[in-house]
């Protein structure tokens, strides 16, 4: 579907040319009838009083129809506004994206009107986001936040819409959903908000959710609860893209894996592959530091140093300064992505032998 | 088995241990609910209610439990933050139940705090030198110059001394906690209440933090009351457990012990919750439900409502705390055993 167009996208001059044609190449070899979504090269900025910085830079990615992808990440590496572009949802200003393209079911985001974006938002992508109270409008109540949706993506009279909304309700778990359609956010527990924001969210039966770290704010046990839910309620063929900090819930809701640092996706493969035989040094470094359910004191292994700031990003690998391997070759120039089997991929220079 | 009989014997050897640092016992912090005309109270969020806990020197208790279970209240009150309604407290022989505002104070030195938010809790208008020799100052205890004791306690916490005179903003999370852990241990307490100090952390920082912790532990003999929600942590860092649920201790015991072969159910449900890598999930107990209302509990044991091996006593009958295995449990299912 898209291999004409990346004829006219107009190619960034700061980019590996070698590592955009491997891309290419290999986007072109796995590209199927089931690709659901599809992001190449997607570079966000933002300008403030201090100057620009890239919160997304040439981020490459693809949802099939179906799967689950986790992209996983520390906080302020730009995670949230890789997954606030794809419905275009970036502020700007001072968001502004700069390149990139983005295909949901064979439509091009990045040129689509208001009005298309509009209708596409909530029906065929729709949203979860981490705090609900802040996500759900504190002044109506839940049916007439839900109804809204409803009336405003589907033919269906109002009464059979507030029907349909309140056995979604009691789909998710409330209980006394009658008279729930009548509180206001706040009367909810914590839990019990998040279940509105995904009956919501399904209602639709949308081709593709977003979920931003949608157990963040909960309790483990609730947390537990809202993961069966999503998974018990999500139709076969709607995919998910995940977005958490928290690598036990990837592991259990994902069957592929994102994982980013500073600003740029640094590998990508299946769960098993990333977990079991993960090659990026970051990648690496964030299993090993994460504290295990073990009992025992264990030293953790801890990453050295810091996130770089977004606005003096190295000039090249971004994880250089706290990686053990750095080479003087990983100081001056960005490494392109190395293929390692089975759609498992890792930006590092350390993979340029293996991969051949 | 072999090692159940180590274990065993590990957490008798603690109960044979002479006085604990910290001594708890029915421990009750309560906050009125004001309603109506002339705001009378009509209820009270029994936030910490009969809570028993010990900690012995160069110790660590991990306390985990769901948000709104009591376990902030509860080490809010072990400072003095909040006044407790009943029980006692004993640090080092000291009743801390009894103290005035003054001696609470002149026990500071002993006894500290790390927060969760270290933005809202180190003073935005303060250079670091300032926040982190604060305490020394207020007791006396400067000797030299302020600069020279700043530069010694960032350096134990790993910050370079060149920040000394730059503002709380400047810093990275994982940087402002250590600003906070030098301010904590700057007057050398003996025991440390640590209040989700890591929880606001990414993990690669979150695990330098726990290093660091644990360093400063075996370096100077502290104790550790670590409060988390999140058991991962907590059983990297603890050498016992203690699970709380709705105001009360519901199980305590070694870590292993907690980690590998919980007894209440909560505690198996709270483990089974947490998503681990690599392990498949049908040992899964799910738990129906959210945790009830602290100014309502439910009768009988205050579990009851959301427990998948439930007894017709549960609802009409508290449970005793039972000594099963070298560790304490809050629950029917034990109390005959």
């Amino acid at each position: 579907m898209t291999q004409n167009n990346t004829a006219d996208f107009n190619s960034n001059a700061l980019m590996d040319t070698t590592a955009r044609n491997k891309e290419a190449v290999s986007s072109e070899l796995c590209e199927s009838g089931n690709r659901l979504l599809t992001v190449r090269d997607l570079t966000v900025s933002f300008s403030t009083d201090d100057g620009t910085f890239k919160a997304a830079d040439r981020v490459s990615f693809h949802v099939e129809k179906g799967e689950n992808v986790g992209l996983v990440g520390e906080s302020g590496c730009g995670k949230s506004v890789t997954a606030l572009s794809i419905p275009r949802l970036i502020p700007s200003p001072p968001g502004n994206i700069e390149s990139g393209e983005i295909w949901f079911d064979g439509n091009d985001i990045m040129a689509m009107a208001s009005e298309q974006l509009q209708d596409i938002r909530g029906r065929a992508i729709s949203m979860i986001f981490q705090e609900p109270l802040s996500a759900l409008s504190p002044l109506h109540r839940i049916g007439r936040q839900m109804l809204e949706a409803l009336l405003l993506h589907q033919d269906m009279p109002k009464k059979e819409a507030w029907r349909f909304a309140e056995q979604w309700l009691s789909k998710v778990g409330i209980p006394d959903a009658t008279d729930r359609m009548f509180a206001y956010p706040f009367q909810l527990s914590g839990g019990m908000q998040q279940r509105v924001m995904i009956a919501m969210a399904l209602m639709l039966e949308p081709n593709l959710i977003i979920a931003d770290e949608p157990t963040t704010a909960l309790d483990v046990t609730t947390q537990a609860q809202v993961f069966e839910l999503i998974k018990a309620m999500k139709k076969k063929h709607t995919s998910m893209l995940l977005i958490t900090h928290d690598m036990g819930v990837v592991w259990e809701m994902c069957e592929r894996i994102l994982v980013m640092y500073a600003s740029q996706i640094v590998e990508s493969g299946s769960r098993e592959d990333i977990f079991s035989n993960p090659k990026h040094p970051y990648t690496i470094g964030l299993l090993e530091a994460i504290p295990k359910l073990t009992g025992g004191r264990t030293e953790l292994k801890d990453i050295p140093g810091q996130v770089p700031s977004p606005f003096d990003y190295p000039k090249g690998c971004h994880f250089e300064k706290r990686c053990a391997f750095s080479m003087e070759k990983c100081i001056t120039e960005p490494p392109p992505f190395y293929e390692c089997g089975n759609g498992h991929r890792a930006a590092c220079f350390l993979l340029a032998d293996s991969s051949g | 088995m072999k090692v159940k009989k180590l274990m065993i014997s590990a957490a008798e050897k603690l109960d044979d241990k002479p006085e604990p640092l910290l001594k708890v016992t029915d421990l009750k912090t309560w906050f009125p609910v004001k309603r109506g005309f002339f705001s009378k109270t009509a209820d009270h969020v029994r936030a910490v209610d009969g809570v028993c806990l010990r900690i012995y020197r160069g110790e660590t208790l991990g306390l985990v439990g769901e948000s709104g279970c009591g376990k902030t209240t509860l080490g809010r009150t072990l400072l003095g933050l909040e006044k407790s309604n009943g029980g006692k407290a004993f640090f080092d022989k000291i009743p801390l139940h009894e103290l005035k505002r003054h001696e609470m104070n002149r026990l500071r030195e002993r006894i500290q705090v790390i927060f969760q938010d270290p933005l809202s809790s180190l003073n935005p208008r303060m250079t670091v030198i300032d926040i982190v020799t604060e305490g020394l100052v207020q007791f006396k205890k400067i000797e030299g110059s302020r600069k020279e004791h700043a530069v010694r306690l960032l350096k134990e916490v790993g910050l370079v001394a060149d920040s000394i005179y730059r503002f709380p903003h400047e810093f990275s999370g994982g940087q402002r906690q250590r600003i906070s852990i030098a301010r904590a241990i700057s007057l050398r307490p003996e025991f440390i209440i640590c209040d989700e100090a890591v929880s606001a952390l990414d993990v690669s920082i979150q695990a330098q933090v726990i290093n660091l912790l644990i360093s400063l532990q075996q370096r100077y003999q502290l104790s550790y009351l670590f409060i988390s929600h999140d058991l991962s942590v907590v059983s990297n860092i603890a050498d016992r457990i203690a699970v709380m649920y709705l105001g009360q201790i519901v199980e305590s015991g070694t870590t292993l012990d907690i980690i590998h072969n919980p007894l209440h159910p909560y505690t198996k449900a709270l483990i089974a919750a947490v998503p681990v890598p690599g392990k498949s999930r049908s040992r899964r107990i799910p738990l129906k439900g959210e945790i009830p209302s602290a100014s309502s509990p439910p009768p009988g044991c205050r579990f009851h409502t959301r427990c998948p091996e439930v007894l017709k006593i549960c609802s009409q009958k508290a449970p005793v705390r039972g000594t099963i295995d070298g560790r304490e449990v809050l629950c029917h299912l034990f109390s005959h055993a």
